[in-house]
């Protein structure tokens, strides 16, 4: 009993270590931001391995979910006799939730584990030691690249998934179900309002997440331990952390805006 | 030097896309055309009760849309609700004797405005008010009147001489 | 008359230290991994630090780095005291030293070329056919100029070792420090690797020092060397000195020698005594 007590607050003073560290880590690669402004040849580098090369998974992802969504609203709304708010349904969903939580989540799995992957093992094999000593710093140089590109690539993916699922929604909805054209667009363009829920839901969130998402990422792999079961460790840890504090903030953020 | 140049367009057809989903996104998803649209002539009617209107509500005549809600307030001295409708330019054809209904689209839909055409020459023009109007229905009144119905509808109807 | 006899890289200098280290203190959790220990590099020479593993050799070059800071003493490289010095300060040495990682460390997502040239893009504005011409330069010095666009995953370890090297002499340091440079090679790598660092140490008047515990190899080339267990320095002294060297760990390490101060077997209870508890 006593034991439990002892590890729970050794596990929650090194929690707090963590997250101190890491709020240490942010800080010290926000301050690494003006010397990456002379230097954007850094970030399309980077936006090139987070943001293209994640766009299979997620626009294959957004179709399936849109696709689905359009299924089950259909078999829910059907016998209410209320098809035509098909669109709204699908719409809403996907801004306000579905788009930018899936998008971060398959974003930390795909995109984040591969970021942590390779700081650690820049770090396990020496390399960032080595820019240290030929007096560069790996946070201009490694970090905040990969950071500010993965900020930048966030709300975009977002923004695709979330479109890719409304066109997936509209073609199990229209082509296959025949739920009617017009009333599908024009309900959900009654429905769907620019700031309240298109500003607020996706894009505020994918920004909010894409910074969340990276941050972790990156600290991962700086944090993690140069072997490679640390590294497989790390991995993982940001893929669960990622999931995590997304979902957390998600609550948050739909309490917030979309809350009565 | 080739890959980096494939790399950089990879990169800018990301960046477009990403932007080409925000813009569907805007136009074809949400109600961005209902931002434009305060070009619009305001006229109020007066309802003893709104039911469950609510501002950006439409405005349809022949069920045709035709404006929409802009504004609810409460009259303080005559108690009577006082809607603000703002009507389309174009049409400006609408008799000074017409008529405003808060209807419900559907059993359990959203409430709206519905006008009816009157026969006047005149038409409405900016802050112009329409007099009949009709209130929303009541859940609560409409049940409780078909309970007394059909309480009294136990006896037979007493006729006048 | 004075007879002025030319000065062969092989006599002291009589200029002062390059590295000077005194009552050097470091311990990693309770363990003292330096205990108040004195050192002397020498300018434009090969010293080696020499002794058995965990003995703290690669922490060393770290302290001279400037990546670890000391528990007590001083370390000073070229009269400035490493551990007090500012960020930018500490870069702007750092410029000037040099170090060559046991794996090589080179980035693994650029090609030959590109490594050697990259601390001359990160510090320096020449345009780029100048840089061309120095990386090659410095390619060549190694033996390389002809794979300068291999990437690093198709290299083999002492050719990576080789370019390594090649980026660390791009800014004509004036101090290269090697992490066990000669460990895991194959002997005629190793023979590569001996020639490469002591002419270059010629060549560029540089200073360098060697991490090591393969005796043979770095007493060959050495012109001082310290030898270092348990967080002392158990003996120092050109090769030859400590050739005859009257300590019998000294002895023992110098000759590879399977049995002597640090003793072949683990601390046991007597082999009799434990087979009859049988």
């Amino acid at each position: 009993m006593i034991e439990g007590l002892q590890r729970l607050g050794r596990a929650t003073l090194f929690w707090f270590n963590r997250l101190g560290r890491a709020t240490l880590f942010l800080l010290r690669l926000l301050g690494a931001l003006a010397a990456l402004g002379r230097r954007p040849g850094l970030i399309a580098k980077q936006l090139y391995s987070v943001g293209v090369l994640s766009l299979p998974i997620i626009a294959m992802s957004g179709l399936f979910v849109g696709m689905v969504l359009g299924l089950q609203g259909y078999a829910n709304l059907v016998d209410f006799g209320a098809t035509s708010s098909l669109g709204t349904v699908v719409a809403l969903s996907l801004v306000r939730e579905l788009g930018p939580v899936l998008a971060a989540l398959l974003y930390a799995a795909r995109a984040g584990s591969a970021l942590t992957a390779e700081i650690g093992l820049m770090k396990a094999t020496e390399q960032l030691a080595a820019m240290q000593m030929m007096a560069v710093d790996p946070f201009a140089r490694v970090f905040a690249p990969r950071f500010v590109a993965g900020v930048i690539a966030m709300p975009l993916l977002a923004g695709i998934f979330t479109a890719i699922g409304i066109l997936g929604g509209y073609f199990v909805a229209v082509q296959q179900l025949g739920v009617d054209s017009g009333a599908f667009w024009s309900q959900m363009q009654a429905a769907v309002r620019l700031v309240d829920d298109v500003i607020n839901g996706v894009v505020v969130k994918s920004v909010v997440f894409g910074w969340v998402a990276n941050w972790i990422a990156v600290f991962e792999g700086y944090d993690a331990i140069p072997t490679s079961e640390g590294i497989s460790l790390a991995t993982t840890r940001t893929v669960v952390n990622t999931a995590l504090v997304v979902l957390a903030l998600d609550f948050v953020l739909t309490a917030i805006f979309f809350g009565a | 030097m080739g890959t980096l140049k494939k790399l950089e367009l990879a990169v800018g057809v990301f960046v477009v896309l990403g932007l080409a989903a925000f813009f569907m996104l805007a136009m074809k998803v949400s109600n961005i055309a209902d931002l434009g649209e305060d070009k619009g002539y305001k006229i109020t009617a007066r309802f003893e009760n709104v039911g469950g209107l609510k501002v950006r509500a439409p405005v349809t005549l022949g069920g045709v849309r035709i404006g929409r809600v802009v504004g609810i307030d409460l009259d303080p001295r005559s108690y009577e609700a006082v809607v603000t409708l703002s009507i389309e330019p174009k049409y400006d054809r609408l008799p000074t004797d017409s008529g405003a209904s808060i209807l419900t689209s559907g059993v359990l839909g959203e409430q709206y405005v519905g006008l009816e055409p009157g026969g006047m020459d005149e038409y409405l023009k900016n802050g112009g008010s329409l007099k009949l109007t009709q209130s929303a229905l009541v859940l609560e009144k409409l049940i409780g009147r078909m309970l007394t119905n059909a309480a009294s509808g136990d006896q037979p109807p007493t006729k006048t001489p | 008359m004075s007879a002025t006899v030319p000065a062969s890289p092989h006599d002291p200098p009589d200029e002062s230290p390059l590295v000077i280290a005194r009552g050097l203190t470091f311990h990693r959790g309770d363990r003292a991994i330096f205990q108040n220990v004195d050192l002397d590099i020498r300018r434009g020479g090969i010293t080696a630090i020499m002794g058995p593993s965990g003995a703290g050799k690669t922490t060393l070059l770290r302290l001279i780095g400037g990546q670890l800071r000391p528990d007590a003493g001083r370390i000073e490289v070229d009269g400035a005291c490493v551990h007090e010095l500012g960020r930018r300060e500490l870069y702007q040495l750092r410029k000037r030293m040099s170090m060559l990682f046991q794996s090589g460390a080179l980035f693994t997502d650029l090609s030959v070329f590109d490594n050697v040239a990259f601390p001359l893009r990160e510090h320096t504005r020449l345009p780029e056919n100048l840089i061309r011409t120095l990386v090659l330069m410095k390619l060549e010095a190694v033996g390389l100029r002809g794979a300068r666009d291999l990437m690093t995953s198709e290299l083999s370890g002492g050719m990576a070792r080789r370019a390594a090297l090649a980026r660390a002499i791009a800014l004509d340091p004036m101090m290269i420090m090697y992490d066990e440079p000669f460990s895991g090679q194959d002997p005629i790598t190793m023979g590569v690797l001996i020639k490469l660092i002591r002419t270059l140490n010629d060549a560029l008047g540089l200073t360098s020092i060697i991490v090591s515990h393969d005796v043979k190899e770095t007493a060959s080339i050495a012109d001082y060397i310290y030898l270092i267990s348990d967080g002392l320095v158990v003996d120092h002294g050109p090769p030859d000195a400590l050739e005859r060297s009257s300590s019998a760990w000294v002895e023992q390490f110098l000759h590879a020698l399977p049995d002597g101060p640090m003793s072949f077997h683990y601390p046991a209870l007597p082999y009799a005594q434990d087979l009859s508890l049988e």
